[in-house]
């Protein structure tokens, strides 16, 4: 028996086929109706899908400065427990990744952690607030070969800045992933505004506030012939004018969180900040608007927003509370619950939306390659028949802020590997 | 009945017999001695995370002439003031034995947040929270207007009462609109529509901009105050332009039917909401809504510690 040769048996390609897969030294080398290999280790993989290791665009890892939230390292684990080859590090980490040295750092730690690829995002401007240029050219350069940009947290929201980031960018053949929120639109904004936002006394986030960004972006995007990816887009008028967008051929890209997808606002009327996040949990309208986008292709992909917190920064009043919440490890479950289970979405979609287009969005190498001879053994199984119940106190996450506890999800994910090398065996971290 | 964070927490016959109980109480607080010895060996916290004088002095008044004893918890040189989290007030008022937390804060849902939590196991009544509501004011209101219009009845059906200010920001408004349809009136907003959320269609209750054509069909009107916060926050112009659409002045009042009554859930800006001459006239009840309140906290305290029976179907 072999560790870095395997067998997976029986699995179910994204096509509908059953083939078994050969792994050798860390690649796709033989995929067969039936295989046989007396070194291979094999794993049975009846009823699972084979999907190429999921990407994910939108991560927080916390580190550095947040270490009591999450690392690198625990944030890699949570990853491989949700089947991820590959995790975007967003810059608001204190400090910001605003300069190659802590791009370095973010990369190096990822390396160090070994489970998966951490690509850092570079901040768009210095301090994340919206006035120069970050070091850029530095960033891309670095070994961390940055080419995604975002101020996440912040919106890039003064028009020139975002002009010249987006035309600045061009030569590194880089993206701005823009966090649409209108800052004067939402100055102590809570939750979405509307009827619930108005019962409850929470100060409102207007759908307008990201939609007027949106809108302005893609209409910038266009004038500089540059590429532009909307962060989490949440509203079914944000849905329009990307789909407008495209309509014209701006090259715009967009995601969508798992949260978003199955979410709303309602759940607010309990006070609970597990439900706080930004942007806001939405309508059902809106909630429909966006797994018809994701359907369609208007919406790219899933990225989960991933955003752990301390016990103490969620168990307080609302508006004291810390918006975010866990992703990772339930992202490819709730994209099962809310687009595939119902006829929305096929593997192959699913397949494009979390792994290929995400890698192609950011640019990532031997990520998001196809399950086919030769690629990168970056390979995800999931048994879509068995379901499972979350558990915050069992996560592999250093917080524990997820909104589903206790929530019966379906789809298993029980093997993920990375370059070839097991980083979850039935369900369990290697 | 163990809380009381939100009048939806009520059905018609919880909030009448609360109205009942404080008519029977009342006459406790009109006799010689005010005491009544219904919540002797209990314990209510006052815990005032925001400043309020007169709501808390109110509670403690109610609960005194329970006789319980009452321990004051304010924000001012405590704990609160000093970082600590809801959570271990919370616990430290459990370990202090308390049976009850008046608790008035200034982030919506906090008493929620109380009463939902393991951190204690005693009775929630929310005072006031931020921009969400203030129950026992409204309950307070209704009793006020039952007594002076309520023609022997014991809810409100068919009065019109009209709610006019900074809707927005008001807690009292909410918990009005909530209880006074509750009861069966008709309720008029009526605001610049800066000061009306988003969502307010769906509420029970008609919208107004114009004070003038709403003043002379109503039974009551209930002035809100305008928060000095507000004044140079893009709401209006100015405080002139604002009193002068929305300010209950002498002609506004000259327009009001004979028997309607002036509310106002205090503290007032004389001159900006209410002028003064019509504050203090004969069609004004607002001191009478003081009087009244320790009423009513009576008898929320009675009907949720001293465990008065209350129809199925209450929350």
């Amino acid at each position: 028996m072999s560790t870095t040769t395997f067998v997976l048996k029986g699995g179910t390609l994204v096509d509908g086929s059953i083939s078994d897969i050969l792994i050798d030294g860390g690649v796709i080398t033989r995929i067969e109706k039936s295989l046989t290999d007396e070194h291979a280790t094999v794993i049975d993989a009846t009823d699972s899908i084979v999907l190429p290791g999921l990407v994910d665009l939108h991560t927080h890892l916390r580190q550095p400065g947040r270490e009591d939230a999450e690392t690198v390292a625990s944030a890699s684990r949570a990853g491989a427990k949700g089947g991820f080859t590959a995790l975007s590090a967003m810059a608001n980490t204190s400090p910001v990744a605003d300069n190659a040295g802590v791009v370095e750092q973010v990369y190096r730690l990822g390396q160090e952690a070994g489970l998966l690829d951490v690509f850092p995002i570079g901040a768009v401007t210095e301090g994340l607030k919206g006035e120069t240029l970050s070091e850029i050219g530095a960033m891309a350069d670095s070994i961390a070969r940055v080419r995604v940009f975002s101020d996440d947290g912040m919106c890039v929201f003064d028009p020139l800045v975002m002009r010249r980031a987006l035309e600045y960018i061009k030569k590194f053949d880089g993206v701005i992933a823009q966090h649409a929120q209108e800052p004067r639109l939402t100055i102590g904004s809570q939750m979405n505004e509307g009827e619930m936002s108005a019962r409850l006394g929470l100060r409102g986030w207007p759908a307008i506030a990201e939609e007027a960004i949106i809108a302005r972006d893609v209409l910038l995007t266009d004038h500089v012939q540059s590429r532009l990816h909307v962060c989490h887009v949440t509203t079914a008028g944000g849905v329009e004018i990307i789909r407008w967008a495209k309509a014209r051929g701006i090259n715009v890209s967009a995601e969508v969180t798992p949260h978003h997808l199955l979410l709303t606002d309602d759940l607010a009327s309990s006070y609970d900040p597990i439900f706080k996040v930004n942007p806001p949990l939405r309508t059902e309208k809106d909630v429909h608007a966006l797994r018809e986008a994701l359907a369609d292709g208007t919406i790219d992909i899933v990225a989960t927003d991933h955003a752990p917190h301390t016990m103490e920064s969620k168990e307080c009043e609302w508006q004291e509370a810390s918006f975010g919440m866990l992703g990772l490890e339930t992202a490819i479950s709730i994209v099962q619950k809310t687009m595939v289970d119902n006829g929305l979405l096929t593997w192959q979609g699913v397949a494009e939306r979390m792994s290929h287009s995400p890698a192609r969005i950011g640019g990532y190498e031997h990520q998001g390659q196809k399950i086919s001879v030769g690629s990168v053994a970056n390979v995800t199984l999931i048994n879509p028949l068995k379901s499972w119940t979350v558990d915050r106190d069992l996560v592999q996450s250093r917080s524990r802020n997820t909104p589903f506890h206790g929530y019966v999800l379906p789809g298993v994910v029980t093997h993920t590997f990375y370059k070839g090398k097991l980083t979850l065996e039935n369900g369990v971290n290697v | 009945m163990r809380h009381l964070l939100s009048i939806s927490d009520l059905n018609k016959s919880d909030a009448i017999l609360i109205l009942d109980t404080a008519t029977e109480l009342a006459r406790v607080s009109d006799g010689q001695v005010k005491k009544l010895p219904t919540l002797r060996g209990r314990t209510i916290v006052n815990l005032f995370a925001e400043d309020s004088t007169r709501t808390r002095i109110s509670f403690e008044a109610a609960a005194k002439r329970l006789s319980a004893d009452v321990i004051n918890f304010s924000a001012k040189g405590s704990s609160i003031s000093k970082g600590e989290s809801l959570k271990d007030t919370a616990m430290t008022l459990q370990a202090m034995g308390a049976d009850a937390v008046v608790i008035r804060h200034s982030a919506s849902g906090a008493p929620q947040r109380l009463a939902d939590s393991q951190w204690m196991t005693g009775s929630v009544i929310n005072a006031g929270d931020g921009t969400h509501e203030h129950p026992s004011q409204a309950l307070l209101d209704a009793f006020t207007i039952r007594k002076h219009l309520g023609k022997g009845g014991a809810d409100l059906a068919g009065l019109k009462v009209a709610i006019v200010g900074d809707v927005l920001h008001s807690r009292v408004a909410r918990s009005n609109v909530l209880l006074l349809n509750l009861l069966g009136a008709h309720v008029t907003l009526v605001a610049p529509p800066t000061l009306l959320p988003v969502g307010v269609e769906s509420w029970p209750a008609k919208v107004s901009y114009d004070l003038d054509e709403v003043i002379s069909q109503v039974d009551a009107v209930m002035m809100l105050r305008v928060q000095q916060e507000r004044m140079n926050d893009l709401f209006f112009p100015n405080a002139r332009e604002y009193s002068r659409y929305f300010g209950l002045n002498s002609q506004r009042l000259a327009m009001m039917q004979p028997h309607a009554i002036i509310m106002h859930p205090g503290p007032m800006n004389r001159g900006l909401e209410i002028a003064a001459e019509v504050a203090d006239s004969a069609r004004s009840v607002i001191v009478e809504q003081v009087a009244n309140g320790v009423s009513i906290r009576m008898a929320i305290l009675y009907v949720l510690l001293a465990g008065a029976p209350l129809e199925a179907g209450s929350n």
